[in-house]
């Protein structure tokens, strides 16, 4: 198999990425249900916990990694003008990368503080 | 093989999406894009969220009270669908690459299932909240 031209990179990314989400997904909505932080002061403790913080991080990245994948499928099967897809690639690329670097800074933050 | 592939670039193509039979799989491999792309255009809306929430004790309550907002809350109903449907059909697709659920009829099967209960999902959450 050729590892960079197969897609299977993206394929495994895409799977991997998925299963993180649906974990992280589950084990956050499981904490709202079962001990929803009542004031601000509790759920900033919360967020600065060293393990949600690396969760939450990992988890925006396994959501912008799989956002990348599936945005990129869609165009490269739906916009066929070489320079149009060029430039929407592009646009999807910086917009996910300017979004990846904000989280990571409200979630630095978050521990900081 | 590309060669040929270019020299047949005029070949007929019929795209009448209402006159094409779409069978329900089809249907449900398009709407996991479209529910796909749904989501994608609520990453940045959720980041800014998290942002407001953490901030101080009034940006936390301003993010209650966008969640709590009815014309919020309506879109949310809509999302609802889009993350049920894609949730399902990706458990579905991860299956199917393990090798379960790949036959004919119960590929079907879990592809009606997956069409409706992504739909019915968010019915039930909007009569929660009516």
């Amino acid at each position: 198999m050729i590892w960079r031209a197969s897609g299977f990179r993206a394929w495994l990314l895409q799977r991997l990425s998925a299963v993180y989400m649906a974990l992280f997904i589950g084990m956050f909505v499981l904490h709202l249900v079962l001990d929803a932080p009542s004031s601000y002061q509790e759920w900033r403790t919360w967020m600065a916990l060293p393990f949600i913080t690396v969760t939450a991080s990992i988890f925006f990245a396994a959501l912008l990694i799989h956002a990348w994948v599936g945005l990129r499928d869609v165009i490269i099967d739906y916009v066929h003008p070489l320079g149009m897809r060029f430039v929407l690639l592009a646009l999807v690329a910086a917009g996910l990368l300017a979004m990846g670097l904000w989280v990571l800074r409200i979630l630095m933050m978050g521990g900081a503080a | 093989m590309i060669n040929k592939m270019v020299k047949n670039i005029k070949r007929p193509i019929f795209m009448d999406l209402l006159r094409i039979r779409m069978p329900v799989v089809a249907v449900l491999s398009f709407a996991h894009r479209v529910a796909g792309m749904m989501l994608c255009l609520l990453i940045p809306f959720v980041i800014y969220l998290l942002d407001l929430s953490l901030r101080n004790a009034q940006g936390y309550a301003e993010a209650l009270a966008i969640l709590a907002s009815p014309p919020v809350k309506f879109v949310a109903v809509m999302l609802l669908w889009g993350f049920s449907h894609h949730l399902l059909a990706g458990i579905r697709f991860l299956l199917i690459d393990a090798d379960i659920g790949v036959e004919r009829d119960s590929a079907r099967r879990s592809a009606w299932f997956i069409n409706v209960g992504g739909l019915i999902v968010p019915v039930i959450a909007l009569w929660v909240l009516l």
